[in-house]
């Protein structure tokens, strides 16, 4: 076992690990952070994207103890007070989803492409940059329509994009 | 995966010492092609050595006529970086189009070239550049390091360091993706430097990335995607699997040649 002390969703953490956990298993086991979902295991759908200091990467693909004093938010980090972050809002009034499998990873990579690209995105970029999310539902359509109406929505909001992505 | 103990050492001095003392140990970089292989348990280290905490192995810098890229540094870092986008635009383009945003996000050109996947992208790059690689005892050419299928000439214990690119008058390169994985079923890297040119290619050799001699010739006589009509490559040695045959592997060596050649050429 080993120790690894983060912080999530503003919140330090310590836990004590096996050296294989991984960064989805840390987020979902030991601290029950339960809306980064695994999809794959294999680094291909997407599903368990989180930011790591900022940006999203693939969090089945990383080491618990490699994130040692880093900063990382999930899905749950991104709502205020119980009011709904300017994207999931968004996925929520374009109907970007049917079973939700995909959402959290969704939702995570999209507000990560919008402090890559910025507030206007159109849609040959949001679905290029969609590479590493894979969706069995949606046929992507709403997905792409709610990335475009949440990046706008973001530029808009008081806060700016780092500062409601961490 | 099999149990392993995790060392983070803070230099890769530090991390060359911890190769040379423990049994059975192995590098971790950004981890995109080691973590995926020991969840299969088709790698298993007794010692995991995270390179993710040398800073010494960050970076990317001009120095004189090449631009210095450090082993730990992510293929986003390439991708974005002002010098990399001002010296060689054709490898920031590259690095842009490996995988997908977050796979960019963790994995680095150092695990990218010791790993030497025949479907990946740099080795073309290094090969086409004329690239140095730099390792914590050696310097070696990218023809002397690319040594096969999945192999390099890096011995035990051996670390690359950073890799030396060479700046060139004009370079260019083009793929075809897998739809499904984004690595190449064919990419291939054109560059000029005087009146040399080289062309590498990625993703449909047997042994891995190599030279095409019979395009390099056509080339340096007139460097224009039009002198490369009518030249074929053959579809002996070239990789065929589920997602391409030999032959259209071997004709898409042509097609990405062109492209490759136009973009470098800016037309
Ligand atoms: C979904 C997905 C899509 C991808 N698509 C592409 C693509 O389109 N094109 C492409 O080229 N690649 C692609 N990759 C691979 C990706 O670029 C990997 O990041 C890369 O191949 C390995 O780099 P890494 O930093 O993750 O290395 P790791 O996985 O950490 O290590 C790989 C190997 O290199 C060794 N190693 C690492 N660093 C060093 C060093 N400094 N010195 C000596 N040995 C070292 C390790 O011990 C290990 O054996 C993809 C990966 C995934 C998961
Ligand atoms: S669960 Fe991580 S990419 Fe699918
Ligand atoms: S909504 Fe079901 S997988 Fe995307």
């Amino acid at each position: 076992m080993a120790t690894v002390s983060l912080t999530v969703n503003g919140k330090a953490v310590t836990a004590n690990v096996d050296p294989r956990t991984l960064l989805v298993q840390l987020l979902r086991e030991n601290l029950r952070l339960t809306g980064t979902h695994v999809g794959c295991d294999t680094s291909q759908c997407g599903a368990c994207v989180v930011h790591l200091d900022g940006k999203a990467v693939k969090s089945c693909t990383t080491l618990a103890l490699s994130v040692d004093g880093a900063t990382v938010t999930t899905i749950e980090g991104l709502a205020v007070n119980g009011v709904l972050h300017p994207m999931q809002e968004a996925f929520r009034e374009h109907h970007g989803l049917q079973c939700g499998y995909c959402t959290p990873g969704m939702i995570m990579a999209a507000v990560d492409m919008v402090s890559r690209r910025g507030h206007s995105l159109d849609e040959a970029t949001i679905r290029d940059d969609l590479d590493g999310n894979i969706c069995r539902c949606t046929g992507y359509h709403n997905i792409v329509k709610a990335i475009a109406a949440g990046a706008e929505a973001m530029g808009k909001a008081a806060t700016p994009t780092r500062k409601a992505a961490e | 995966m099999y149990a392993f103990t995790y060392h983070r050492p803070a230099t890769a001095r530090q991390a060359a010492g911890l190769l040379a003392k423990k049994e059975d140990a192995k590098l971790l970089a950004g981890g995109h092609t080691l973590l995926p292989t020991m969840k299969q348990r088709l790698a298993s280290p007794t010692h995991l050595v995270d390179l993710g905490g040398c800073a010494d192995l960050r970076g990317i810098e001009r120095k004189g006529r090449n631009v210095v890229i450090g082993a730990m540094t992510t293929h986003a870092e390439v991708a974005d970086s002002a010098v990399v986008r001002e010296a060689i635009p054709s490898l920031a383009y590259l690095a842009s189009h490996i995988g997908d945003p977050h796979v960019r996000h963790r994995g680095t050109i150092g695990g990218s070239v010791a790993n030497n996947d025949p479907a990946a992208d740099y080795p073309a790059a290094l090969m086409a550049l004329g690239a140095t690689i730099v390792t914590n005892k050696r310097k070696l050419t990218a023809e002397e390091f690319f040594t096969g299928l999945y192999e390099t000439a890096l011995e035990e214990g051996e670390i690359v360091v950073r890799i030396s690119f060479p700046l060139v008058s004009k370079a260019g390169y083009a793929k075809f993706r897998n739809p499904a994985s984004r690595y190449a079923l064919v990419g291939v890297f054109v560059a000029k430097r005087g009146s040399e040119v080289s062309v590498a290619v990625t993703g449909a050799g047997e042994g891995g990335v190599f030279r095409w001699p019979e395009a390099e010739a056509a080339l340096k006589a007139r460097f224009a995607a039009k002198s490369l009509d009518g030249i074929k490559h053959t579809a002996k040695g070239i990789n065929a699997d589920m997602h391409a045959d030999a032959e259209y592997r071997a004709h898409l060596i042509g097609v990405m040649a062109r492209e490759a050649v136009a973009r470098a050429t800016g037309k």
